[in-house]
């Protein structure tokens, strides 16, 4: 937070002494008007994130997304970031809730990587128009083993990691 | 701008959605994740606020080309590392990263280092991992997931090469 503050502050002082002050200001219109158009956005993400954390049932998320949820908790993780609505204001609240309601690492892992590799959103809003087609479904195709590899590869280096908590959440089983 | 307006209807429908649930299983329930979902609105408004507002200035003073230049053809392994290194370096929103990726590409970047550029990018993006995810994630998981994440995009290049270009 404060490094952001200074390397904005940092940043602005650049521009001011570059382009002036209608350089700044520019900018500043600019950011203002793109901070207005996703505060909406925040507001529904977070609303998503606590009814999911608030309707999901702990137990059954902690047997299907925990530790001890194999191949099939990291795939459903996967599953759930690539249809996940929304941008950076979705993912990271419901992952957020995830990790609160028993979700492991790894799982977790995979729905974020999947949600930032796989998801439609970035890839339909900007990614096909910028990128063109053929690269975005190439990409895409190419990135489908990642968000289960990283969850795979999360999971083995946390029960090495903290070899402790993982085996005290998996006796909570 | 039909994108953005597709992807907001299904965000406010799930949202709905969910609200509906909640709201079946009691007012109680329902009172309980509206009062979560505004403080963290709440606390998350400041970061996003300085973050987003000051997006611009950062990406003002990183000049693209340097970015571009870092892909360039035949650059090979090496070209696939500071792909990654400047995915992770990249300044601003999805607007700024996936046109460097484009220019790169039309100026004769490699395929498999442009794709190594934008699979870093979206994972590491260092604006977006102290923006986003650091505010509403537990600070200990995003530096896991990132470190955890570093031999994808190397991966994904590796891939590219043996399959061929698209």
């Amino acid at each position: 937070m404060i490094a952001i503050g200074v390397l904005v502050a940092a940043s602005a002082t650049l521009v001011w002494r570059r382009d002036g002050l209608s350089g700044v200001l520019d900018i500043l219109g600019h950011d203002i008007s793109l901070f207005a158009g996703i505060l909406p956005r925040v507001l529904a993400g977070c609303l998503l994130g606590a009814f999911i954390a608030e309707i999901l049932p702990h137990e059954k998320v902690s047997r299907s997304l925990g530790p001890s949820s194999g191949l099939t908790g990291l795939l459903i993780g996967a599953a759930f970031g690539a249809i996940l609505p929304g941008g950076p204001f979705t993912a990271y609240p419901v992952a957020s809730a995830l990790l609160a309601v028993g979700a492991d690492f790894g799982a977790t892992i995979s729905m974020v990587v999947s949600w930032t590799l796989i998801g439609y959103g970035r890839a339909v809003a900007w990614e096909l128009p910028i990128m063109g087609t053929d690269f975005t479904l190439w990409r895409i195709a190419i990135s489908l083993p990642l968000p289960v590899l990283a969850g795979a590869l999360g999971r083995f280096v946390y029960v090495r990691i903290y070899p402790t908590k993982a085996e005290s959440a998996s006796e909570g089983e | 701008m039909n994108a953005a307006l597709l992807i907001d209807v299904i965000l406010w429908g799930s949202v709905a959605a969910v609200g509906f649930i909640a709201y079946r299983r009691g007012p109680k329930v329902m009172t309980a994740s509206l009062r979560e979902g505004a403080m963290d609105f709440i606390y998350i408004m400041p970061r996003i606020a300085l973050g987003v507002i000051g997006s611009g200035y950062i990406a003002a003073v990183i000049p693209q080309e340097v970015i571009t230049g870092w892909l360039g053809p035949n650059s090979g392994w090496f070209g696939v590392a500071a792909a990654v290194v400047a995915g992770a370096a990249t300044p601003g929103g999805p607007v700024i990263g996936f046109s460097i990726g484009a220019v790169a590409l039309r100026s004769g970047g490699g395929t498999p280092q442009v794709l190594a550029y934008v699979v870093a990018w979206a994972l590491f993006a260092f604006q977006r991992l102290l923006l986003w995810e650091i505010p509403f994630m537990p600070a200990r998981f995003v530096w896991f997931r990132a470190a955890v994440c570093i031999p994808f995009p190397f991966l994904a290049a590796a891939i590219a090469m043996l399959i061929g270009k698209p």
